[in-house]
């Protein structure tokens, strides 16, 4: 095809003249259109809609006091605590970076928890939107990725136990796992070269997977558009021009409505990062202000917050946890076995009880831990295929949905609560009980998910003018 | 003024639906510095409950007596590796003031604070190594370091003569004896509530054998200088922090109302 140069009068502004030159070879107005102003977003989004912009947000700080922060941060296991004490105190505005970037670090839980909790709420990951949930539970575990490599870099008592308690998980894999552990380390024990390629993971190779699954988390939205809180697909009904009629243009509408809510955030962010920074010992752990001492075991090793919740699922898998274990499963298992009139699939489900009760039998329960663990992560991939619902949105689902997922909540959060304390008989039962709630709540979606009375759904989504 | 009562009622409503969003967050950030608050109260390793520290850090007198008891008793033998002498400006201290009353040594004033013993024979005479002093206040806390400094006991039992509720059996002697004085700790055998077969060792009381230079009271506030000021080492800037911080909310409040307005404006005609 021949090279179309865009024409433009003669007497129009230097301006125009540039953006039509450079839109005869980069479509920037094109795209521009595409993603903000002629981008058409349901006009009902609520509050839990600002997440999302709010995530992209703090991508952008950690990203930007990360590359200030690495300029003095020195990755070697005898500088690193005395480097990022360096930051704190001779770098100017040093402490300003580090603090935004600890704090980041939490809020970028806390903003991403939230936001897959609107997607959880309002079936955000239904048909056609299967793909953009599948990139944000990749960006989820990147996020984890990068959240461990990089804590372990000041170098201080919880970093190195932290990192030495999880890099020990991988041993408790059947046959490879002692060598996997000692390969991920570099070293015996948790030391200067694993120390190095923690650094070389944080600062460039999780972060490119996390900013290329960012980008297809937003053409995949940009695609099939945005769910809203009804559940309602406003492409259903368009207007003379064919724009949804529900729909109005991102920019200028939604551009501002997150700039009001990003001041919001913005002044808890900085209410954080001036007044506490430690946030009680949540952000910033005391013990991490000892530097790390391979021969000195902390009391009490517990992980940042936003790990504690999966962390409690490993801890609450204990030998005597495996039986009632087995049988939950089982009777998922049965469920499907029943449910379905194809023999293979029946055969399918005792096959895999059956190696489940071999397993469980014959490997530490260690490994079942991590099994769990790492379980409650990837169940979030296959939510699109386990809600079995005819609606999306959680206003028109029966009562008793409700009561469900809000429970679920509520055991997402006292697994984290357990996960910060230090054991006890009577947390681990607790434990034990969410967790088998958190599995039940996913294995067991496409039996209750499609049980009770849903309300019509409308084919407008309710908005009421402000 | 009719147009003007519906323009305020539906100011007010807008008004209250952010603040119900907002609620959402603040919530959350409660939830978060409750759960944090309530790791703090703790007792010492030794089972010894924390007494409260008082925070001096805004006062430069108790600062530079914090300070000085810091560069005089110990020093000796702690580094603060990440502090310089010269940051001592920020407590109100001159160049001038630093070099005579704080620098032992041949040290210059922009020099970090390194102690003279050699770690390693540190680690020969104590059998550990004594642990550098620049963020401990913030790996032990206030209270902690409050009540380890006034609860050191004579005990003939330890290599080092001296032992110590909160840290029971510590290697570090008293050296702080001469300020305090000599105590010894009285303990009783009690019998445990739930298991009469064990036998527990409760401390009393402390009993002085010799007066120091200091009555109680006056050492109780120097050790609260010291941990002021070991605190204000741990984070040098906090106060600067806390100032500026002010400053950064006022024009994020600002901002916010002026992108609330815009958003205001945007939407009135969405319907």
């Amino acid at each position: 095809m021949a090279f179309h140069e865009k024409q433009v009068p003669a007497d129009a502004s230097a301006a125009v003249k540039l953006m039509a030159w450079v839109d005869s070879r980069l479509p920037v107005t094109e795209a521009f259109k595409r993603h903000m102003s002629e981008y058409y977003a349901p006009k009902n989004l609520n509050f839990f809609y600002i997440f999302g912009a709010l995530a992209i947000v703090v991508l952008a700080i950690q990203i930007i006091t990360g590359i200030f922060l690495t300029m003095n941060y020195k990755p070697d296991a005898a500088k690193a605590f005395e480097s990022v004490e360096y930051i704190m105190r001779e770098v100017p505005f040093g402490w300003l970076i580090r603090y935004m970037h600890s704090t980041g670090a939490s809020m970028f839980f806390v903003v991403v928890y939230l936001h897959m909790f609107r997607g959880l709420i309002y079936g955000s990951y239904r048909k056609p939107r299967e793909l953009i949930w599948i990139f944000g539970c990749a960006i989820f575990l990147a996020l984890m990725g990068e959240a461990f490599f990089g804590y372990l870099l000041p170098w201080g008592q919880m970093s190195y136990w932290g990192a030495q308690v999880i890099v020990n998980l991988f041993s408790a894999i059947p046959l490879i796992g002692p060598d996997l552990s000692l390969w991920l380390r570099g070293d015996y024990v948790v030391g200067d070269a694993t120390l190095n390629r923690f650094f070389a993971f944080h600062v460039i190779a999780i972060p490119l997977v996390l900013i290329g699954l960012v980008a297809a988390h937003i053409l995949a939205l940009h695609e099939v558009g945005s769910n809203n809180p009804d559940g309602v697909e406003i492409k259903n009904t368009l207007d003379a021009n064919g724009h949804p009629v529900d729909g109005i243009p991102f920019h200028p509408f939604y551009s501002v409505h997150d700039v009001m809510y990003l001041g919001g955030f913005l002044i808890i962010f900085a209410s954080i990062v001036f007044f506490a920074p430690e946030m009680g010992g949540y952000f910033l752990e005391a013990n991490n202000f000892i530097p790390a001492n391979p021969f000195v075991t902390p009391t009490h090793i517990a992980p940042v917050w936003y790990f504690t919740p999966f962390y409690s699922m490993l801890r609450a898998t204990t030998t005597n946890f495996l039986l009632p274990l087995w049988i939950f499963l089982a009777v998922i298992l049965g469920m499907f076995a029943l449910q379905s009139k194809d023999m293979k699939v029946k055969g399918a489900c005792a096959v895999i009880a059956v190696v489940l009760a071999a397993g469980f039998y014959a490997l530490d329960a260690k490994f079942w831990g991590v099994v769990i663990m790492g379980g409650s992560v990837v169940i979030l991939f296959f939510l699109p295929w386990l809600d079995h619902s005819p609606v999306k949105s959680i206003r028109y689902r029966p009562q008793f949905h409700k009561y469900i997922y809000g429970t679920f909540i509520a055991t997402f959060v006292v697994l984290g609560y357990l996960g910060i304390e230090p054991p006890s008989p009577l947390y681990e039962k607790i434990s034990q009980i969410c967790t088998i709630y958190y599995l039940g709540f996913f294995l067991a979606m496409p039996f209750w998910s499609k049980l009770g009375t849903f309300k019509p759904v409308p084919t407008r989504v309710t908005f009421k003018s402000h | 003024m009719n147009a003007q009562h519906i323009g305020k009622e539906k100011l007010g409503t807008s008004m209250k639906r952010i603040l119900q969003n907002l609620k959402g967050i603040c919530q959350v950030t409660i939830l978060v510095t409750t759960l944090g608050f309530g790791l703090n109260a703790s007792a010492g390793e030794g089972g010894y409950p924390l007494d409260k520290a008082p925070d001096r850090i805004g006062q430069n007198a108790s600062l530079q007596n914090g300070a000085k008891i810091f560069t005089a008793n110990c020093v000796g033998c702690h580094s603060a590796a990440s502090m310089r002498y010269n940051r001592l400006r920020d407590i109100g201290l001159t160049d001038q003031q630093i070099k005579e009353g704080y620098i032992s040594g041949d040290a210059k004033i922009g020099d970090l604070i390194i102690s003279a013993l050699n770690p390693k024979d540190a680690k020969a005479a104590y059998g550990k190594a004594p642990p550098d002093m620049s963020v401990e206040a913030r790996a032990r806390g206030t209270d902690w370091l409050y009540t380890y400094f006034r609860t050191y006991y004579k005990d003939d039992t330890t290599p080092s003569g001296w032992n110590n509720l909160v840290y029971p059996n510590v290697a570090m002697p008293h050296v702080l004896a001469s300020m305090q004085g000599i105590r010894v700790a009285k303990f009783e055998n009690r019998k445990d509530l739930h298991d009469p077969e064990k036998v527990e060792r409760v401390f009393v009381k402390f009993d002085q054998i010799s007066p120091g230079s200091m009555t109680n009271e006056e050492f109780d506030s120097n050790m609260g200088d010291l941990v002021s000021f070991l605190s204000w080492m741990a984070e040098p800037v906090q106060l600067e922090r806390k100032r500026l911080g002010i400053f950064v909310l006022l024009f994020l409040a600002i901002f916010t109302l002026l992108a609330w307005r815009l958003n205001k404006a945007y939407w009135k005609d969405i319907k």
